[in-house]
């Protein structure tokens, strides 16, 4: 079976300026200043400044309940800010322009269950005026993008999770948008179907488009990003590429991460000791040089600690994350 | 014990569903109260019957009935249409005027009293001709209100007609037995037994044969009535075309509610955020849901009366322009019912429970489960404030009445001002989804 990447065409409708929305007058893809929005007591969205350039794919990497739906929200005109402002090509956030511009991919899956995956990118693409010739194209594309053309007049809720997802995301991009939202399109989706829509993404990135990602996964924001947001609390508590952040994080330093036998009081009060950290039965450090592992395991030896395994890495966007807050992702 | 823990497990279940909750405790008081004012024992709620009496002989005689009618606490006399603001006093019901009214559905029974009647009011040998009889002319969906002036007139006869009802015995006695000779015993005798048979082959024929309905001896009254139904006379079945609107208009306005509730299905799967995130307007979306819900109820009702008109003979063909007028306006009302339901609700138990509780009421009070006219005039009053009401009036117009499509003006704009007014709340209420 070919990949989804090699099914999509080179040029996807994604990307392409149509008669449904003119090329772009000015602007960029996307500018949120110094947004804030609040639900009562909480304030889900503290401040948040941002721009997007063309073509990039920027990944809001957060837990759950950061603020990373709350602020794509605001982006597609669904939530009124309290404060800040939002422009998607120039145009205000929710005003026909944007909308035409935009295509969102929410977390739930928003589509009709007693629809087929055919009757349901229908549905989407004439909410958006497309018919006819145009619209029977765009069908036809989402259905190879999504590869459900051979399951393009099954009822929704028949499909599998997996398929579900893809035609949930194709149905974002019916309308050929100039820039994608993706709120967490993994959710609840088997590594397989995973893989599957990461491809898909992927498809989408090699065509040129751009991208908005949210997650709670840092493997995919490494894999499918250019930027990282990393987003807590409805802050942008940190902003660049994966290299830049683990950089301004660790700088040149690597971690270790060890395991060993013994009395698990001891072996947690020995870490305490060495600053370390645990996480479930492995001991993590952080060290400059690789030639701290002997004085690390020497020391545990001398705690009367048993080593089982050590390895080396270098720091992910898990670690960055931890080292900003203090809590691991998916506390 | 387990299984006491299963109890308690739905007990909590209950507590947590307020609207479940509600329901079971709320719907069993209110339809017991609404049927409890309907058929309960007040004597001011029991309702009266609305009568026309024109009386052509201005005799005496028919002055007293007139009379005798007019003091029954359980009718409302007219004989003349009621006056309106700075216009000048009506003319007397005439037999023309009042069977229009008839025929109008303004009253369900009008009384005429023939010239001539005062000279022999009373029949008691009916197989002999006698003066012109009573005309009472009824809408025949309404049974019970001719049955029950009938009774009335024998009670005049019987209380406020002595002189009358004396001195026609004594003149059936002297005209039918004379002395008591033996030719004249033989002669009453064979009379006794002409009554007897008559009144045999009226027991025979079953009632709604004695039409015209003559004399006493049981089978009819002492004072002669001609029943006439001037409505729905050539019908089938008087009572088809009403409960084909009736049970209609009900059962509609629970799908529109189910239909309208797809709402809160596509809000609580993120479904209706995408629709909107589009170029669909909240207004757009919900003229979308309106129009749908209206062909779906039009649907409906066209389905249930080619279905009446199919199994029980309802002349459905001939009345086409007048089913579309109606059909068309009451499919909008109840799908803007059943929008402003699905509006005001967060969930589909809460719209379930809210629904049925007020289309319940709403069809026991408006005519959907007993015709209004059984009703007290308060109940019948209030039933003004439903959809049923004025969709089974209307319905009942163009097949019962076979009025023209012009006398439908009334119901038809209830009926539209209704959908507008419930649509422009609904519209109001879904602000809610629009933006967070």
């Amino acid at each position: 079976m070919s990949s989804p990447a090699a099914r999509v065409p080179v040029t996807s409708p994604a990307l392409q300026p149509s008669a449904n929305h003119p090329p772009p007058a000015e602007g960029a893809p996307l500018r949120v200043d110094a947004l804030v929005k609040r639900f009562g007591q909480v304030t889900a969205v503290d401040g948040i400044s941002l721009e997007l350039r063309t073509g990039e794919c920027l990944g809001l990497l957060g837990p759950n309940g950061a603020g990373k739906s709350t602020l794509i929200r605001a982006i597609v005109g669904r939530v009124i800010p309290d404060s800040g402002q939002v422009a998607v090509f120039g145009s205000a956030a929710g005003s026909p322009a944007a909308r035409a511009a935009l295509g969102w991919v929410p977390q739930e899956l928003a589509v009709y269950p007693r629809l087929t995956a055919s009757e349901n990118l229908h549905s989407f693409g004439s909410y958006y005026g497309l018919s006819g010739k145009p619209l029977a194209e765009a069908i036809a594309w989402c259905l190879k993008w999504a590869a459900l053309e051979d399951r393009s007049h099954e009822i929704t809720r028949n499909l599998s999770g997996g398929m579900k997802r893809r035609l949930n995301m194709a149905a974002g991009l019916i309308h050929q948008p100039r820039l994608v939202l993706m709120d967490e399109p993994t959710v609840g989706v088997d590594p397989q179907s995973r893989n599957r829509i990461f491809e898909m993404i992927e498809a989408l990135r090699a065509a040129g488009a751009t991208l908005i990602y949210t997650t709670h996964y840092m493997e995919e924001a490494e894999r499918l990003c250019d930027r990282i947001a990393i987003v807590d609390h409805g802050r942008i508590i940190a902003l660049g590429t994966h290299q830049a952040l683990v950089q301004e994080s660790f700088a040149s330093r690597s971690q270790v991460l060890a395991r060993f036998d013994g009395p698990p009081a001891d072996i947690a009060s020995w870490v305490a000791s060495q600053s370390g950290r645990l996480a479930d039965s492995t001991a993590e450090f952080t060290i400059k040089h690789p030639t701290e592992i002997a004085v690390l395991l020497e020391s545990a030896a001398n705690a009367g600690l048993q080593l089982v395994d050590v390895s080396l890495r270098r720091p992910n966007l898990e670690s960055v994350f931890l080292h900003l807050t203090g809590r691991e992702l998916r506390d | 014990m387990k299984f006491l823990s299963i109890a308690r497990t739905a007990l909590v279940a209950l507590r947590r569903d307020r609207a479940a909750l509600a329901l079971s405790f709320i719907l069993p008081i209110s339809f017991f109260s609404i049927f409890a004012v309907i058929f309960g024992s007040r004597h001011d709620t029991v309702p009266k019957i609305s009568i026309i009496l024109v009386d052509e002989d201005q005799s005496p005689t028919s002055r007293q009935l007139v009379q005798a009618l007019r003091r029954e606490g359980s009718l409302t006399v007219a004989t003349k249409p009621q006056a309106k603001k700075n216009e000048p006093e009506p003319a007397d019901y005439t037999a023309a005027t009042a069977e229009a009214a008839v025929k109008a559905g303004d009253v369900s029974v009008a009384l005429i009293i023939p010239a001539g009647w005062g000279a022999n009011p009373i029949t008691l040998r009916p197989d002999l001709p006698s003066g012109p009889a009573l005309q009472l002319l009824n809408d025949a969906s309404d049974a019970i209100a001719p049955q029950m002036v009938g009774g009335l007139l024998e009670k005049a006869a019987m209380t406020a007609l002595p002189v009358t009802m004396a001195e026609q015995g004594m003149k059936y006695t002297s005209e039918s037995i004379g002395g008591l000779t033996p030719e004249q015993r033989t002669r009453m005798e064979a009379n006794l037994a002409r009554m007897r048979q008559y009144q045999a082959e009226q027991a025979a024929a079953g009632p709604g044969a004695a039409s015209p309905a003559p004399a006493g001896f049981g089978s009819g009254g002492l004072i002669a009535v001609q029943n006439r139904s001037v409505v729905g006379e050539n019908k089938n079945n008087p009572m088809i075309s009403f409960y084909a609107a009736a049970i209609g208009v009900m059962f509609l306005l629970f799908t529109a509610s189910g239909s309208s509730g797809a709402l809160l299905d596509e809000a609580e799967s993120g479904t209706l955020d995408r629709v909107l995130s589009s170029r669909i307007t909240m207004t757009g979306l919900l003229a979308g849901k309106l129009l749908f819900n209206t062909l779906l109820a039009f649907t409906q009702l066209t389905v249930m009366f080619l279905w009446a008109w199919a199994i029980f003979k309802l002349d459905f063909l001939a009345h086409i322009p007048g089913f579309l007028i109606m059909g068309l306006s009451t499919a909008v009302a109840v799908a803007s019912f059943g929008m402003l339901l699905a509006s005001l609700c967060h969930t589909r138990a809460q719209l379930g429970a809210l629904s049925t509780l007020v289309i319940l009421i709403m069809s026991s009070i408006g005519g959907s489960m007993f015709p209004r006219f059984l009703m007290p005039e308060s109940m019948q009053k209030a039933g003004l404030f439903t959809i049923n009401a004025w969709a089974i009036d209307g319905f009942t117009k163009v097949f019962w009445r076979d009025l023209p499509v012009s006398a439908l003006w009334p119901q038809v704009s209830v009926l539209l001002a209704i959908a507008v007014v419930l649509f422009a709340f609904a519209r109001r209420i879904a602000r809610r989804w629009e933006y967070a």
